[in-house]
């Protein structure tokens, strides 16, 4: 078995006094997409942040590849460098053409030239289906192609982790397949991942792992399968449960029951 | 019949006479928007500094200068601080301190406006990137600040273009002065004050438009 990328011991972080962490563990090893859901307001996004340290934790520890990363402070750039992320905004630069929002960080951060970072970058839209818009500004973009240059735009980091935020919970309901297609098409080419979703059959589609959130703690970690068609706690079932609907016709005994004006 | 009373502008040196004039004008109108910036941007770190009382301040001077009229500010200068403090203070140095004390403050609170209104994820994705603090602020949050700033700044600068006129009710002799000593000069040439107040008018907005243009291309260009 290979050693983990990621290791996340007993972390915790509250705001105002209110616990959002609450002792999370959890190990990503290379390759492996670890999919993270659970109720809003459990953590998830919090879990990712301070992955990253965009948000400091109160204890605990974070490591990438044995060398931990939470608490610093001056070289955080460094660690962030192996690290991208891609958010729910749509976070391209408004006041940079598409090329220029991807040649930022390889070039800027990580100094590499130019040309080289223009021919990688020009490849990777071409692989999103979207090489014809290296010129344009983000503006005239859709939704969904404003997510799939920011997912080219953490790649050419050429990071060891990807972390993604609800990429699509800010897309109309149609763009959201072709970003998370994109996503897929990363986890077959072995990227290592961990994602924050509410698009359950995406989760299942593309997890090696799920991690079931809730109130802060991890309280399911299965393979989707397992998951998704039998998962071991009372809470995640009725997670899973939320996400489908009763039909109006066989369940008429039932609503009316829960709706007495019916 | 003397014709036209537009003549009375070719009159000897008159027509430079008026130039003079709106040299004084825009030479006053220059200082007062270079100091402003400057002032303005310590002002807008002042206003998003954390301390209460650093905000309250701000806020205070904001309002005095909202509410104030600018004339009653430069009375109180030219005027007051001779006698309170014994400054004796020339017209142009009075009106300069008065507007840049006024144009400081807008142009601190645009500035202010223009900086909180980037969207927070803007620094969080540019930090996502592994760009270090400087980088940030260099490649991302400056350049916004700075187009979201340009039009409204160029606003405020033709309104403190416009604002100096007030200064000829402390004997600086800018373009409006000049004008009425030449109307005086001709008095017996009953349109001449149409003449010259409209040659006036022709040269502040020759001065003006060109910012107008330009603000309205910028706003365009960075929709």
């Amino acid at each position: 078995m290979s050693e983990p990328i990621l290791r996340v011991q007993d972390i915790r972080k509250s705001f105002d006094g209110s616990g959002v962490l609450r002792g999370v563990s959890l190990e990503i090893r290379e390759g492996e997409v670890v999919v993270i859901v659970g109720p809003s307001g459990c953590g998830k996004s919090t879990l990712l942040r301070c992955i990253n340290g965009l948000e400091t934790i109160d204890s605990g520890e974070i490591r990438l590849h044995n060398e931990v990363i939470s608490g610093r402070k001056k070289d955080l750039h460094l660690v962030r460098q192996k690290i991208g992320m891609v958010f729910q905004s749509y976070d391209l630069f408004p006041h940079m053409k598409v090329m220029d929002n991807l040649l930022l960080g390889p070039v800027r951060a990580l100094g590499r030239p130019r040309e080289e970072v223009e021919k990688e970058a020009l490849q990777m839209l071409d692989r999103v289906g979207l090489r014809e818009k290296a010129d344009v500004y983000p503006r005239t973009l859709s939704g969904g192609q404003k997510q799939r240059v920011a997912l080219v735009r953490a790649m050419l980091m050429n990071p060891e982790l990807l972390l993604l935020d609800e990429i699509t919970a800010a897309l109309d309901p149609e763009m959201v397949s072709e970003v998370l297609n994109v996503v897929i098409d990363l986890a077959r080419g072995g990227m290592t991942m961990a994602i924050v979703t509410h698009e359950m059959r995406f989760a299942e589609a593309v997890a090696d792992r799920i991690l079931f959130l809730e109130d802060g703690v991890i309280l399911e970690e299965s393979d989707p399968e397992t998951f998704f068609h039998s998962p071991k706690t009372e809470r995640a079932a009725r997670f899973l449960q939320s996400f489908t609907y009763a039909s109006r016709r066989d369940g008429a005994e039932k609503q009316s029951k829960n709706n007495p004006q019916g | 019949m003397q014709g036209l009373g537009i003549h009375v502008l070719f009159e000897g040196i008159n027509f430079q006479r008026l130039l003079g004039g709106l040299w004084v004008t825009l030479r006053l109108a220059l200082i007062t928007i270079g100091l402003s910036c400057v002032f303005g941007l310590l002002f807008a770190l002042l206003m998003l500094s954390r301390k209460p009382a650093a905000k309250v301040f701000c806020r205070v001077w904001l309002e005095i200068v909202r509410f104030m009229p600018q004339l009653v500010l430069l009375y109180i200068v030219y005027f007051g601080f001779a006698r309170i403090f014994g400054w004796d203070l020339d017209g142009e140095t009075s009106a300069v301190l008065v507007f840049t004390f006024w144009g400081a403050a807008e142009m601190g609170d645009l500035i202010r406006g223009a900086l909180t209104s980037i969207p927070r994820h803007q620094a969080e994705s540019a930090a996502a990137l592994g760009l270090r603090k400087s980088q940030v602020y260099r490649y991302v949050l400056i350049p916004q600040t700075l187009r979201r700033l340009t039009p409204q700044a160029i606003n405020l600068s033709t309104r403190i273009i416009k604002t100096t006129a007030l200064v000829k009710m402390i004997n600086v002799a800018e373009v409006l002065k000049v004008g009425q000593q030449i109307i005086g000069q001709f008095y017996r040439q009953p349109d001449a004050a149409f003449w010259v107040y409209f040659v006036i008018f022709l040269l502040y907005f020759l001065v003006c438009w060109p910012f107008s243009v330009l603000s309205g291309y910028l706003e365009k260009r960075w929709a």
